[in-house]
C-alpha cells in the first residue's frame, strides 16, 4: 500500500474558497495541499465571463476566469503550496485521515487541519419528461459553452430568474442562441436587477411566477408547456402556454456539498436561506469537528466573493491554530470579518445574514 | 416518448410516481426508500434526489424539509473501481 502523505493543512477544493483558503494559509507559513477533482483548479471562476461586483479588494471588475487565473498564480508562486489535481476526495475518517482518488489511485492523507471547500451542486426539479436530452443544469450549460466552446442548442426555455439564471441567460444570447423566456416561480426576479435588465431590453421575457408543467419530445426536448402560478404558488388553468425550445436550462439554485461535513460528524443544520444542510461553525468558520473548517458554497450557497474572502479567513485560522502567524492574524481575521459584512450589506446578503443568525442561533456553536 | 415519467433519481431511473407509492406503503425515511429501490445509490451518490425526496416525505407528514431525517453519509462520496483500491488498473 502507498504510504501516507503528511500535510500541515489539507484542502479539499480548488475553486475560490479553496485556492484562496491555500495562499492565505500559506503565507502566513504553513504547508498546504490541496486537492481538485478537475484538471484545472479554479472551480467555477474558469467559465465565468462577467465582471464582479463589489469592491476592488474582491476583485471587481474583472471577470471570473482572469480572477480563477490569478488566484491559481498565487498558489503557484508559493513554494508552501502543493496542489494535487484530478484528485477527489473520498471519505474523512475518525482518526483524522482523509482519502482520495488521483490517478486511479487509492491516497491517503494525514492532515493536521482540514479545510472543505467542496462548493455546491445544482438542484434539479420534478416535472413530466425531466430526463429528456436537451434538458441542463445553467451551470453545466455555462461549461459547455465558455470552457468547451459548444452551445446547447439554438432555442433555450430557461428556468429561474437568479443571478445564474439571468447570466447564464444573457451568454448564450451572446453565443447566438435564442432565449424564448426565463421563468421564474416566485413573484420577483430573484437576481441582480442590472443583469435582468440587461436581457429585458434585448427583447427577452422574464415571466415571474410562472413554472414548467411539462417538457416534451421525441428523442430529445422539441418544448415545454409553462403556466401561471396563483399568490399560493398553485397553476392557474388556462394559463398554459407552449413553447418551442429545443433546450431547457435549471437554474433552479444550489446545494452546499457537504457529503464530507456529515462523515466527519460535524453537527448539521438545514438552513434554507444558506441553500440546504450546512456545518454549525464559529465566526472563525471551524465546525463543531475540532481543526475542519469550511469556506465558500460548502458553507452556505453564496458568491464567488465572498467565498474568497470566507476562503482566506479558513486560511488564516487553520494556519494561526497550527501557530503561524499568531501575530498578525487576529488582524487579519478581523479584516476578512469587515469584507465579508460588507459584501453582505446590500440586499442579496440580508438572507445570507439570516441565514448565519439562524445557524449560529439556536445550532449552539460557540462562537 | 410513450410515457410521461417524472424523474427523481437519475442514476437509477427512480420516478416521483414510485417514490410517492413507498410513501404510502409507509416507507419512511430517504435510507429506507433508498434500501428498497435503490434512489440515491448510483454514481452522484443521492446529491440529485436526497432533497427531492426530503420534500416529498416532508409534504406527506407535514413538517419542514429541515427535519426530515438525512440519511448516513459514508466513505467513499463516489464510485471507486476495485482496481482503484488494489493499487493501478
Amino acid at each position: 500500500m502507498p504510504k501516507v502523505k503528511e500535510t500541515e493543512i489539507l484542502i479539499v477544493g480548488g475553486g475560490p474558497a479553496g485556492l484562496s483558503a491555500a495562499s492565505a494559509a500559506a503565507n502566513l507559513g504553513a504547508s498546504v495541499l490541496v486537492l481538485e477533482r478537475d484538471e484545472k483548479p479554479g472551480g467555477q471562476l474558469i467559465k465565468q465571463t462577467h465582471k464582479f461586483f463589489g469592491s476592488k479588494k474582491q476583485y471587481a471588475g474583472d471577470r471570473g476566469y482572469q480572477i480563477g487565473d490569478l488566484l491559481i498564480e498565487q498558489c503557484g508562486n508559493n513554494p508552501k503550496v502543493e496542489v494535487w489535481t484530478n484528485t477527489t476526495a473520498l471519505g474523512i475518517y475518525e482518526d483524522g485521515v482523509v482519502t482520495a482518488e488521483g490517478r486511479a489511485k487509492h491516497l491517503k492523507i494525514n492532515p493536521k487541519k482540514i479545510i472543505v471547500a467542496t462548493g455546491a451542486s445544482e438542484k434539479m426539479i420534478t416535472f413530466p419528461n425531466n430526463d429528456l436530452p436537451g434538458i441542463y443544469g445553467a451551470g453545466a450549460v455555462q461549461t459547455l459553452m465558455n470552457v468547451h466552446g459548444i452551445v446547447p442548442g439554438r432555442r433555450v426555455l430557461m428556468i429561474g430568474a437568479g443571478n445564474i439564471g439571468l447570466i447564464v441567460s444573457y451568454q448564450l444570447m451572446q453565443a447566438g442562441v435564442e432565449i424564448a423566456a426565463i421563468i421564474e416561480a416566485a413573484p420577483t426576479i430573484g437576481g441582480y436587477l442590472v443583469h435582468a435588465s440587461k436581457i429585458r431590453r434585448a427583447g427577452v421575457p422574464i415571466l415571474t411566477s410562472h413554472t414548467i408543467t411539462e417538457a416534451y419530445g421525441n428523442e430529445s426536448v422539441e418544448g415545454a408547456i409553462i403556466c401561471k402560478l396563483d399568490e399560493g404558488w398553485q397553476p392557474v388553468s388556462g394559463s398554459e402556454q407552449d413553447l418551442k425550445v429545443d433546450v431547457i436550462c435549471l437554474a433552479v439554485g444550489l446545494s452546499p456539498l457537504t457529503e464530507l461535513c456529515f462523515q466527519a460528524d460535524c453537527q448539521m443544520k438545514y438552513v434554507s436561506e444558506l441553500s440546504g444542510h450546512v456545518p454549525v461553525r464559529n465566526e472563525h468558520l471551524e465546525t463543531t469537528r475540532p481543526g475542519l473548517y469550511v469556506a465558500g458554497d460548502v458553507s452556505g450557497v453564496e458568491e464567488a466573493s465572498s467565498a474568497m474572502v470566507e476562503g482566506r479567513l479558513a486560511g488564516i485560522s487553520a494556519a494561526c491554530s497550527l501557530g503561524y502567524g499568531e501575530d498578525i492574524a487576529p488582524k487579519l481575521q478581523a479584516e476578512a470579518l469587515a469584507e465579508l459584512s460588507e459584501l453582505r450589506a446590500g440586499p442579496a446578503g440580508q438572507k445570507t445574514l439570516r441565514g448565519i443568525m439562524n445557524l449560529m442561533d439556536k445550532g449552539g456553536a460557540v462562537c | 416518448m410513450q410515457t410521461k415519467e417524472t424523474i427523481v433519481c437519475r442514476c437509477e431511473d427512480i420516478t416521483l410516481e414510485e417514490i410517492k407509492s413507498l410513501i404510502d406503503q409507509g416507507y419512511r425515511t430517504i435510507d429506507e426508500i433508498k434500501r428498497v429501490i435503490r434512489a440515491g445509490m448510483g454514481p452522484c451518490q443521492g446529491r440529485t434526489c436526497r432533497m427531492l425526496i426530503a420534500q416529498e416525505l416532508a409534504k406527506y407528514y407535514g413538517i419542514p424539509v429541515g427535519e426530515v431525517l438525512m440519511p448516513t453519509f459514508r466513505p467513499t462520496v463516489r464510485p471507486v473501481k476495485l482496481g482503484t483500491f488494489a493499487g493501478g488498473e
